[in-house]
């Protein structure tokens, strides 16, 4: 076991750092408006052409497939550097960068990598993800969207939901039911969907956040072609879970490396914040739980690097990644309830904490609600672990 | 950067693990409340070499790091080998004969009287340790009455009411030094009795019926074990950043990393010990069942070089330099 970093893992961090100083002060700031969803658009891919141009794009992606190829290692230095760097984040190019991308270099045709991902990389194509169904939530495998064979094409008539930036997407990865007789996961199919086909019906989902990347998105009788299908015809759902084994352990790198920096800000913020004639970090609780919550993020980076380690060693993380989200998601939540108990009055509006603070920690409240919920709630995740890691029975789904 | 057991440690981890299972089975451990430390059986910890694992080899030691030490700790953790294992650890060097398991070496944290004394009744030699260094004194010196109920039954307790200056054996550096690595020996043994607490509900959740079925499919079970193996592997990594840090393959103050460590092994252990209890149900709260063993333990531990409320005080602190 060994924590420092390499030789050429100092370099590759010394490397970026220079570009990053050198390119950042000409980086805006994020767009004011959370809502206008071309700006941020425009922003978030003009960020990922810089990165492109910089050969720091798809840094784990596979070198013949345009990407850096590094190291999980090199991935992990790269994510904590931008993040301390307070570079842009992925943002609408996740679903291309970090799911999509990765599952057509496993799985795509020729034509159909060497159509799609240069323009991930650069930053000209937008991908969203049309998995998620109201009617199948966890139980993804239950998805009814039907897709009819009609000669060259699928007819594909049905409903997706938490699409997140649909509405300036070009390209979606579509689950549809092909067969609707074969067991579920067996009647599955991956589709490639251009968002420019006639039938397909967007509409916004506000969050309780406020903001508005949530979409739903309706499709009447959309004609996808069938040179679209990637693998095998009601193949989807292996073609789906593949994506899983490029994750390295790096998926909250950012998170936790931002987490320290609210939390500190917080302990700033309650010496500030004075109730009766004390402040709020005269109270010795208040102080334990800020050390407490410092003490499990700085666990959960060296989780991170155990994870990545292994990663490194075998290709894979295993349940390591839900142990992970699961421990992350409640410090967060433990961290929103202390900034509630700190911020007082101050957190009565989102965005403005009475000049105690530039950072958002109203908002962060609300956001952390999601992170018991995304990609997998917290009570999957328990199951995965549960199941897969200690072999405890499977239960009834 | 590689945060993976090396297979060295792998080797030393399975080593320890297969002694522990041979010699300090429960029936074994239980026998000591009755009996006293088994001598004999410290004897052969200290022929594996665990007492002298970190001592140099010119000093008759196995010149091993704090990162293989902390992977020895975490097994006999795991299987609750009673005994003052990390002060007899961290006397080796200071105090003859401690190395070799012939002294058996407690510690205390200088206080004023009356107060509570883990483990001198097994211990020959009691190390005190203070702002200005460590101070030996013979075990019979800390006088006072032996507890009848101790809160771990395999934890002897002596309320002490005043304790002796005692000898210097070393000076304050070598104080803090002390106070550091015991601490994080404490915080592997804390992670082996997460382990050890979860391992056993698991396998209860597994085997005990109920409804028909392993109480282990419901999810209300499965996920407070899921619980339990979450807090041991973010613990497990805590610990083992803390042991590579001292031993100076690490990215962050060796302090820094110790306090970490023991402030999550205080809660860990402590949450994994209460829902081993809760899987056993009516038969967690016996006697017979070893799970009330595991949390007897961790409430002991938690208390031993450096309390996790009073370190996360001290992380905040550094939040706001």
């Amino acid at each position: 076991m060994d924590l420092r970093y390499t030789e050429e893992e100092e370099h590759f961090r010394d490397e970026l750092r220079t570009w990053l100083s050198d390119v950042l002060p000409d980086v805006a700031p994020v767009p004011a408006d959370h809502t206008d969803l071309v700006a941020r658009r425009a922003y978030d891919t003009d960020w990922q052409r810089l990165l492109h141009d910089a050969s720091y794009a798809g840094i784990h992606w596979p070198a013949e497939f345009g990407g850096r190829g590094s190291t999980p290692t090199e991935h992990l230095i790269f994510l904590e550097e931008t993040e301390r760097a307070g570079a842009p984040y992925v943002g609408v190019n996740f679903v291309g960068q970090l799911h999509a991308g990765p599952t057509l270099i496993a799985e795509a045709s020729e034509e159909q990598r060497s159509a799609h991902l240069a323009p991930i990389l650069r930053g000209d194509h937008v991908w969203c993800q049309g998995f998620s169904e109201p009617g199948s939530g966890s139980d993804l495998a239950s998805l009814s969207t039907r897709a009819i064979d009609d000669g060259d094409d699928y007819v594909v008539t049905g409903q997706k939901i938490w699409t997140s930036f649909a509405q300036v997407a070009d390209y979606c990865e579509l689950l549809v039911r092909t067969d609707p007789d074969a067991p579920k996961h067996k009647g599955i199919t991956w589709v490639i969907m251009p968002m420019d086909l006639p039938g397909i019906e967007i509409r916004p989902i506000d969050t309780a956040l406020g903001s508005g990347e949530f979409a739903e998105m309706f499709l009447d009788e959309v004609r996808i072609p069938k040179a679209n299908r990637v693998g095998d015809e009601n193949d989807g759902w292996r073609v789906t879970n593949v994506t899983f084994s490029f994750e390295r352990g790096t998926a909250f790198i950012s998170e936790v490396i931002s987490s320290q920096r609210l939390l500190a800000d917080l302990a700033q913020v309650a010496r500030k914040v004075t109730r009766r004639s004390a402040t709020a970090w005269d109270d010795m609780g208040i102080r334990r739980e800020l050390g407490q919550l410092d003490a499990e993020l700085d666990a959960l980076w060296s989780l991170t690097k155990r994870n990545v380690s292994q990663a490194q060693r075998t290709g894979m993380v295993g349940p390591g990644g839900s142990v992970f989200k699961l421990a992350y998601a409640d410090v967060r939540k433990r961290m929103a309830d202390l900034a509630e108990q700190i911020l007082g009055r101050a957190g009565l509006a989102i965005g403005d904490t009475l000049d105690l603070s530039d950072l958002d920690h109203v908002g962060e409240r609300i956001y952390t609600l999601t992170l018991t919920i995304a990609a997998g709630t917290s009570e999957i995740q328990r199951n995965i672990i549960g199941e897969r890691l200690l072999g405890l029975p499977r239960g009834d789904r | 950067m590689d945060f993976e057991l090396s297979d060295d440690q792998q080797a030393l981890a399975e080593g320890v693990a297969a002694l522990c299972a041979g010699r300090f089975a429960m029936d074994a451990v239980r026998a000591m409340q009755a009996d006293g430390l088994d001598r004999g059986r410290w004897s052969e910890l200290a022929e594996t070499g665990v007492f002298a694992l970190c001592l140099d080899e010119a000093e008759g030691g196995v010149g091993l790091g704090w990162a293989e030490a902390a992977v020895v700790f975490e097994q006999l953790g795991a299987t609750l080998v009673p005994g003052p294992l990390v002060a007899t650890t961290l006397a080796a060097g200071l105090v003859e004969g401690a190395a070799d398991g012939t002294v058996v070496v407690a510690t205390i944290e200088r206080s004023a009287g009356p107060v509570n004394v883990e483990h001198v009744a097994w211990a020959d030699l009691v190390v005190i340790s203070d702002d200005n260094g460590l101070w030996s004194a013979p075990a019979a010196d800390l006088v006072g009455a032996e507890a009848a109920h101790p809160l771990d039954p395999l934890t002897p307790v002596r309320r002490v009411e005043a304790l002796p200056q005692g000898e210097q054996i070393a000076d304050a550096a070598a104080a803090v030094d002390w106070r550091l690595r015991g601490a994080l020996l404490t915080s592997a043994l804390q992670l082996g009795v997460s382990i050890g607490a979860t391992d056993l509900a698991v396998a209860y959740a597994k085997e005990r019926e109920q409804f028909g079925r392993p109480i282990g499919k419901f999810q209300a079970v499965k996920h407070r074990c899921a619980d339990m193996v979450t807090r041991v592997e973010v613990l497990r990594a805590a610990v083992y950043a803390a042991a590579v840090t001292l031993d100076g393959r690490g990215v962050d103050s060796p302090q820094r990393s110790v306090s970490v460590a023991k402030i999550l092994a205080s809660s860990a252990a402590a949450a994994c010990g209460k829902d081993c209890i809760q899987v056993h149900g009516g038969m967690g709260y016996t006697w017979e069942v070893d799970a009330h063993l595991f949390l007897k333990r961790a409430w002991v531990l938690d208390l031993a070089f450096g309390e996790g409320d009073e370190l996360a005080e001290e992380l905040a602190a550094d939040l706001v330099s």
